[in-house]
């Protein structure tokens, strides 16, 4: 069985987030970033088949700048077995990541393509979804189980009422929630042989991609600032002061 | 754990630390020597991400390292334009003239996280392998005794000891040379002081704590390039200690404010000293309106000349403020650090081994620079007066007086609570504001602003020697002062379900600055290597 996991360059979860000054979104210079931590889990998923004798071959991709390479290496080092980078350096959306992730998966034939069910910098939650619609093929979100027989793949998800049980066809995509796997410690040795490993590099015309954003990003700003609270001395004192506002 | 089964790598050099040291050193060996191959640990997440410095920097290294830098220089590098020093009072401020050492004219203002995460590519396209998330747990030594290289720590053991399903051992570096660039107070380097007896002929080293914050602040306040620095309020004649504001561009000032840690009253809350420092009404004016973007702290070497260790051992070298390489007149030390390392790497390309390195770095413009200065920070042990004419005799005779002070060990300054008792409290004593606006409120605040992070998981990374010492010699005699010196609220004084004190250790506050190993009067906090990559996440401190 071949898998495709997909892997994203985000700002890191330490991160305190900062609106840059001139409004064109967040400040991304300077700034740490990592392994969207929910493409960690489906990457650590992917080789734990691997390493059982599910999976024969692991291949990570990713899109965008040059940056983006210090993800794939920490993919390898996980133990997938290719890297390809497609290149760009505009945004990506997630309709532009679903084409891109199509044309891969055409040119590669995977049996699952595996991803995270989100990416922690814009939290869309939409790349999975649009990938299986893209592809016509079978999806599965959130997985917090994933079972494989006979060509099938028996997904857990955890929804509103509790957990469901999905049973798609293979090839498919599923995306994969936090409580799938906790990825491992990668060790240095590793680390090491992955940055001797070739990353193949891809350009979007390669592919056959229309790199258009259909969505404009017009400003981003921070939330209003939490107006100070005051204290109030007596029960009394506080009834009085919330009939004054109309809140009770 | 010492029968754990690990894997073993080999490289020529191993260099512990991805700082100005560290990074001179690796980049040096690799400019000398091609072929040799240089393997760079850092504890850090990302190279830079535990730098923490003001800085104003003297550039003559890294001129020697990169000659062109200046065509691509780091995102924060602003030439100086003015330097001015004041004298506060607790409402005003009087200009008093720069101490030379502290013209600033050609240098420039970076900051130190920012810098080391522009280095660090420098360095990997000389093939510099560098490793952030791996830590040198612990120095290892072959059969004639001598350093062999070091271990990584062992990843994914619970807090109790037990081992998590993560579980990954660390594995052996093995080298003919390893160089220990940890930074002040590098945890490796103060065991091999200790084993190998490195301070038999020196003074005890002495150390500051540097608090520092980077801030947005409103249009037209920040003055690229202009370097000020403060002495006097909130801190009182016997504290050594003062502050210092650099204007970058962008809107953005750096403020820091160092004491050293020879002060005496165990009652001294040195985090809020700096931020009632914030309240003086000269600083408000700057940062009031404004936004704190980041924040750290970090300690700092101020031994100087009379406490360099000898910094050459058996298959092992020390460089920069590991060994201690800071010039505290100047208020800089990446520029001795990194020249240390330049030394290192030529004494290694050159002699083929470490003996010899500890002369020639004393023979050396940094040895030079450094004792030069010798007398200047000591002469302060009798407060700011008696230190400041003393300094102004020093630069006068340019360092040539007969005569070098001592230091003393920064935790024998600590006096008990029974010889303060009735001296009132350093706040006190100082008329410190009772109200205070800007932020951070608190010291918990503040570390949010540092992206600290460690899994709370894992064993206890500062460890405590003699628990029983802390509810009972150390809450009597002198207060618990580990709840006031830690920047980051790491030790804080509980009732445990017995109705009893208990010492409750934050771990997954720290940020890795040193003070408690330093300060702690019985000296029984040992500071050990958290699991790799944790820590403080600094972003242009």
């Amino acid at each position: 069985m071949k898998i495709l996991v997909s892997v994203k360059r985000a700002i890191d979860y330490n991160v305190r987030i900062q609106v840059a000054p001139d409004g064109s979104g967040v400040v991304k210079n300077g700034v740490k970033h990592s392994m969207n931590p929910f493409d960690e889990i489906a990457v650590e998923q992917a080789i734990r088949w691997k390493e059982d004798g599910t999976a024969t071959e692991v291949v990570a991709v990713a899109i965008g700048d040059d940056a983006v390479a210090e993800q794939l290496r920490t993919a390898l080092a996980f133990g997938c077995d290719r890297a390809i980078h497609v290149k760009t350096n505009d945004e990506v959306q997630p309709l532009t990541a679903a084409r891109v992730f199509k044309a891969l998966a055409k040119r590669e034939s995977p049996d699952m393509f595996l991803m995270g069910k989100q990416a922690i910098d814009d939290d869309a939650n939409q790349t999975g979804q649009m990938t299986a619609a893209k592809l016509n093929w079978p999806q599965a979100t959130f997985a917090s189980k994933i079972e494989l027989a006979d060509g099938k793949a028996d997904v857990t998800r955890e929804i509103d009422t509790g957990l469901e049980t999905l049973s798609v066809d293979l090839p498919a995509v599923v995306t994969v929630d936090l409580r799938l796997n906790e990825p491992r410690y990668l060790k240095l040795p590793n680390i090491m042989k992955a940055k001797k490993k070739p990353i193949e590099a891809l350009a979007f015309d390669e592919l056959d991609v229309a790199a258009a954003t259909p969505i404009e990003t017009v400003t981003t700003k921070a939330p209003p600032k939490r107006a100070g609270g005051i204290m109030v001395e007596t029960v009394d004192e506080l009834v009085a002061k919330l009939k004054e506002k109309s809140l009770i | 754990m010492s029968d754990t089964e690990r894997d073993v790598m080999t490289y020529d050099v191993i260099v512990v630390g991805a700082g100005p040291a560290g990074l001179a050193t690796a980049m040096r060996l690799k400019q000398n020597a091609p072929d040799k191959e240089v393997c760079v640990l850092e504890k850090a997440s990302e190279v830079g991400a535990q730098s923490l410095a003001g800085a104003v920097i003297e550039t003559g290294p890294l001129d020697t390292l990169v000659p062109n830098w200046r065509e691509d220089p780091p995102d924060i590098c602003v030439d100086v334009t003015g330097d001015e020093f004041w004298m506060l009072k607790k409402d005003g401020a009087t200009r008093m003239p720069t101490p030379p050492q502290q013209n600033n004219h050609g240098n420039v203002v970076v900051s130190l996280a920012n810098m080391m995460a522009w280095l660090a590519p420098k360095a990997e396209e000389l093939g510099v392998e560098i490793y952030p998330g791996f830590s040198a747990a612990e120095a290892l030594f072959d059969a004639n005794g001598a350093v062999r290289g070091v271990r990584t720590p062992d990843m994914g053991i619970a807090r109790d000891g037990t081992l998590k399903g993560t579980y990954e051992p660390g594995i052996e570096i093995h080298a003919p040379i390893t160089i220990f660039a940890e930074g002040c107070r590098g945890h490796c380097t103060k065991q091999l002081i200790k084993r190998f007896e490195l301070d038999t002929d020196c003074d005890p080293q002495t150390y500051a704590i540097g608090l520092k914050e980077l801030w947005k602040v409103p249009p037209e306040r920040s003055q690229p390039g202009l370097v000020q620095h403060t002495i006097g309020w909130p801190l009182e004649n016997d504290i050594y200690g003062g502050s210092f504001i650099y204007h970058l561009t962008e809107d953005r000032i750096a403020l820091g404010f160092v004491v050293g840690l020879d002060y005496a009253d165990p009652r001294f809350e040195l985090f809020e000293a700096f931020q009632q420092w914030k309240h003086h009404p000269k600083i408000r004016a700057l940062i009031e309106d404004g936004e704190i973007i980041s924040a750290g702290a970090r300690a700092l070497v101020e031994g100087g000349w009379q406490s360099l260790p000898r910094l050459e051992m058996p298959g092992a070298l020390i460089v920069g403020d590991a060994g201690g390489t800071l010039n505290v007149p100047k208020i800089k030390g990446i520029h001795t650090a990194m020249a240390s390392g330049i030394l290192a790497a030529d004494h290694l390309c050159e002699s083929g081994a470490v003996d010899g390195f500890d002369a020639a770095l004393r023979a050396s413009e940094v040895g030079g620079e450094l004792k030069k200065v010798r007398n200047i920070r000591p002469g302060f042990l009798r407060g700011k007066w008696a230190g400041l004419a003393n300094a102004a005799w020093e630069t006068i005779t340019g360092g040539y007086s007969p005569w070098t002070l001592h230091n003393h060990a920064d935790w024998r300054a600590t006096e008990k609570l029974a010889a303060v008792e009735n001296q009132p409290t350093p706040g006190q004593a100082n008329d410190w504001q009772t109200s205070r606006d800007l932020a951070p409120r608190d010291r918990l605040a503040s570390v949010y602003f540092a992206q600290t992070e460690h899994d709370e998981n894992q064993p206890v990374h500062l460890q405590i020697l003699e628990p029983d010492i802390c509810v009972s010699r150390c809450t009597e005699e002198y207060g618990n002062p580990c709840t006031r010196f830690c920047p980051a609220n790491v030790y804080e004084m509980v009732d445990n379900d017995a109705g009893e004190k208990e010492l409750h250790i934050n771990a997954a506050n720290c940020v890795h600055c040193k003070t408690c190993d330093i300060k702690d009067p019985y000296q029984i906090i040992n500071w050990v290597t958290p699991e790799g990559g944790s820590g403080p996440n600094y972003t242009n401190l």
